[in-house]
C-alpha cells in the first residue's frame, strides 16, 4: 500500500475534490502563491488556477462568511483558516451563521462548507498560536467536527466532508503534517461520526483525538513492556461523537483514561468522561482518569511548552494509577 | 423632491404598486405591533415604520433571480420582495406555516425561492455572506447580483471593511445598501461614528457611492436603478446610502428616551407614505378612489394574514430536532 504524509494525503484529496466537481474551490490566506502556511495546498494554484484556488486577504470573518455565502449560492467551498486560533475572528460566521442556516431557514438553505484549520501547540508559537479550540465548535448543533490523526483518516474523512451538505470543521494538527502512513489507491471513505480502535488491548481504554492519539499509542507501547495492554480509541469525529465505540471498549477493559491536548476545565474530554459515566458506570473498576494540557496560556520557552502538553509519560502514569 | 413622476417616466401601475407596497409594510408593522401587545408575537420585534421608501425603492427594481440578504429589521424587505404576507405573519406568530416553520422568528426571515437569503440578527454578519453569494454568481457566470442591506451600526463593524475590500478586490456584484436611520439601537450615529458622511467610506476601496433621501421612494428608486445597472454591468460593487428614520423605538421594548422629540416630529412630517400619497394625488397619477381601493385591499390582506397566522398550528414538538443536519 502506498504511503503518504498527512500533508500529502490532504493535498491529494483536495486535488481529487477539485477534479471531481467544478463547484469545489479552495479559499484561504496564502494557500495559493505561497503554497499554504503548512504547505498543504502547494502546487494547487498552478494546477487549477485562480478561479479554483483563491488567495484571500487576511480577513477571517469575510473569508468564512464568503464561504458560507458561496455555499448558499450552490458552490462547495473548502476554506482554510490558517490556525484554529484565527477562527475566533470568524467564530460569529461559523457559530451564528453556518451552523444555524438550515435550521433558521426552516430547512430551505444548506451550507456545504468545509473549514480546514490547524489545532494544537508544540511549535513554540506562544499562547495565541497554540490552542486546541475544536472542542468549542464540537458543542454547536449544526456543525460537524472531525480531527484525523493519520493520513488514512485524513483522506477518508475529507472525502466524507466533501460529500456533506452541512458545514464541517476539519481540524488538522501542525505536528502531524510529516507523519507518514498508508493510504490505499482504492477509493474508500471514513464516515464522519465513527471512532476507530487504533490499538487493541484488554486492560485499559485510552481515548484521544488528533495528535494525542500518537501520544496514547506511544504510552501503550511503554505500558505493554510492563504487561499492561491498553486499547487506544481514536475519536476521529468530535461531533457527532461515537459514544458506542468508546463504551464498548470501556465495557471490555473496565478502565479508562481520557487524553486531550487542550485545557481540562470544560474540555472535550469531560464530554467523553460523561458518556462513560452514563453508559459504562457499572463496568468501571476505577474512576475515569483524565490527562489534559496544563491550564496555562501556552508558554514560549521550549521546556515549559513541552511540560504544558501531555506526554506519553503522563498517560502512562495515569494508566498506572488505575491498574 | 428629486424627480416628479413625469420626469421619471414611471408608469401609473408601477407608481400605484410602489404605493401599495409601502402601505402594506406600514399596515403590517402596525398590526404586528398590536399583535405583540396581545402576546401573539414574542421575542424582539423591530418595526420598519418610517423607512418604507428604502425597501420599496430598492427591491422591486431587482430581478427575480437576484439575491437579498439583510438585517433583523427586515419585515419590510420581505414584503417588498413579495414573500407571502400571511407566511411572514405566521413566522412572527411562531407557527408551522411560517416562512421558517416558526423556527426562525421575526429576525430570521428566509425564502430561498425568492432569493431572500435571510435576515441576520448579528450586526454586520450579512455582509460577508453577501460577498459569498455574489462570488457564487460570478463563479458560475449567472449574472445575479446581491443586494446587501445593513444599518448604520454595521458600518463600525470590522465585517463592513472586510466585505467592502473583498467585493472590490474580486469585483463582486454586490449592491451594498446602508439604511442610515441615525441610531444604532439607542446610540446616535454622531456618538458612534468618527467619520462624517458614511458613503465616502467607499472611496477608500474605489467603490462608487451615492447618498439618497431615504424618505422619498422615487428618489430611492431612481438611485437604486442606477446602482443596480452599475453592479449588473460587471463593474463591481456599489454603495448606496439612504438617509432615513425609524419612527418607532429600536424594538418594542424601547421607550426611545434618548431621542429628541422635535427631531422625531420633523422626520414624521416627512413620512414617506404620506408624502408619496400626496405626490400621487397632486400629480394626478392616482385618484382618491385609487388610493382608497389600494388601502382597502391592503387592510384585507393584513386581516387575512392575521387570521391565517392565528389559525395555523404550532410546529410539532419534534420539529425542533429537524433541519439541524441535512443527510
Amino acid at each position: 500500500m502506498p504511503e503518504l504524509t498527512y500533508r500529502e494525503a490532504i493535498r491529494e484529496t483536495l486535488r481529487e475534490a477539485l477534479n471531481n466537481d467544478n463547484r469545489v474551490f479552495l479559499m484561504g490566506e496564502d494557500i495559493g502563491a505561497y503554497g499554504g502556511a503548512y504547505g498543504v495546498t502547494q502546487g494547487l494554484l498552478a494546477e487549477f488556477g485562480e478561479q479554483r484556488v483563491k488567495d484571500s486577504p487576511i480577513a477571517e470573518s469575510v473569508l468564512v462568511g464568503a464561504g458560507i455565502g458561496a455555499a448558499m449560492g450552490g458552490l462547495r467551498p473548502i476554506v482554510e483558516l490558517m490556525t484554529i486560533n484565527f477562527s475566533l475572528l470568524a467564530s460569529d460566521q461559523i457559530v451564528n451563521a453556518a451552523a444555524k442556516m438550515l435550521f433558521m431557514s426552516g430547512g430551505q438553505i444548506t451550507v456545504p462548507l468545509i473549514i480546514r484549520t490547524v489545532s494544537g501547540g508544540g511549535n513554540q508559537l506562544g499562547a495565541s498560536h497554540s490552542q486546541c479550540l475544536e472542542g468549542w465548535y464540537a458543542q454547536v448543533p449544526g456543525l460537524k467536527v472531525v480531527s484525523p490523526s493519520t493520513p488514512y483518516d485524513a483522506c477518508g474523512l475529507l472525502r466524507s466532508a466533501v460529500a456533506e451538505e452541512t458545514p464541517v470543521m476539519f481540524v488538522e494538527h501542525s505536528l502531524l503534517y510529516n507523519f507518514r502512513g498508508p493510504v490505499p489507491d482504492e477509493y474508500y471513505t471514513v464516515p464522519i461520526g465513527e471512532a476507530d480502535v487504533k490499538r487493541v488491548g484488554s486492560d485499559v481504554t485510552i481515548v484521544a483525538h488528533l495528535r494525542m492519539v500518537h501520544v496514547a499509542l506511544q504510552a501503550a507501547e511503554e505500558l505493554a513492556e510492563e504487561g499492561i495492554e491498553a486499547e487506544v480509541v481514536d475519536l476521529r469525529s468530535l461531533r457527532p461523537l461515537d459514544t458506542d465505540t468508546i463504551n464498548e471498549s470501556v465495557m471490555k477493559t473496565n478502565r479508562a483514561v481520557v487524553v486531550e491536548e487542550g485545557w481540562k476545565t470544560g474540555g472535550f474530554g469531560a464530554e467523553v468522561v460523561s458518556s462513560i459515566m452514563e453508559h459504562s458506570f457499572d463496568y468501571l473498576d476505577a474512576p475515569v482518569a483524565r490527562v489534559a494540557g496544563q491550564e496555562v496560556p501556552m508558554p514560549y520557552n521550549r521546556d515549559l511548552e513541552q511540560a504544558a502538553i501531555p506526554r506519553p509519560g503522563d498517560v502512562v502514569a495515569a494508566v498506572k494509577s488505575l491498574v | 423632491m428629486a424627480m416628479t413622476l413625469k420626469e421619471l417616466a414611471i408608469k401609473k401601475p408601477v407608481a400605484l404598486d410602489l404605493y401599495r407596497k409601502m402601505v402594506l409594510i406600514r399596515r403590517f408593522e402596525e398590526k404586528a405591533s398590536e399583535m405583540y401587545g396581545r402576546a401573539k408575537i414574542g421575542g424582539f420585534l423591530h418595526l420598519y415604520i418610517g423607512e418604507e421608501a428604502v425597501a420599496v425603492g430598492t427591491i422591486p427594481p431587482l430581478e427575480p433571480r437576484d439575491y437579498i440578504v439583510t438585517h433583523y429589521r427586515e419585515h419590510g424587505h420581505a414584503l417588498a420582495r413579495g414573500l407571502e404576507t400571511r407566511r411572514i405573519m405566521a413566522e412572527l406568530f411562531g407557527k408551522a406555516t411560517g416562512t421558517s416553520k416558526g423556527k426562525g422568528g421575526s429576525m430570521h426571515l428566509f425564502d430561498a425561492s425568492k432569493g431572500f437569503m435571510g435576515g441576520y440578527a448579528i450586526v454586520g454578519a450579512m455582509m460577508p455572506i453577501a460577498t459569498g453569494l455574489a462570488l457564487a454568481s460570478n463563479y458560475r457566470d449567472e449574472g445575479r447580483i446581491c443586494l446587501c442591506i445593513f444599518g448604520d451600526g454595521a458600518v463600525n463593524e470590522g465585517e463592513f471593511h472586510e466585505s467592502f475590500n473583498l467585493a472590490a478586490l474580486w469585483n463582486l456584484p454586490v449592491l451594498f445598501l446602508l439604511e442610515n436611520n441615525g441610531f444604532g439601537m439607542g446610540t446616535s450615529v454622531k456618538r458612534a461614528h468618527a467619520g462624517k458622511e458614511m458613503c465616502h467610506l467607499a472611496d477608500a476601496f474605489g467603490i462608487p457611492s451615492e447618498m439618497v433621501d431615504g424618505m422619498d421612494v422615487l428618489a430611492v428608486r431612481e438611485a437604486a436603478i442606477r446602482a443596480i445597472n452599475h453592479v449588473r454591468s460587471g463593474k463591481g460593487p456599489f454603495f448606496l446610502e439612504a438617509i432615513t428614520y425609524r419612527f418607532r423605538g429600536h424594538s418594542m421594548a424601547d421607550p426611545v428616551a434618548y431621542r429628541d422629540k422635535e427631531e422625531e416630529q420633523e422626520w414624521k412630517r416627512r413620512d414617506p407614505v404620506v408624502t408619496f400619497r400626496r405626490e400621487l394625488l397632486q400629480s394626478r397619477a392616482a385618484s382618491e378612489e385609487n388610493i382608497a381601493k389600494i388601502e382597502h385591499s391592503v387592510d384585507e390582506e393584513i386581516a387575512e394574514a392575521v387570521a391565517f397566522a392565528d389559525a395555523s398550528p404550532n410546529p410539532a414538538h419534534d420539529e425542533m430536532f429537524k433541519d439541524i443536519y441535512r443527510e
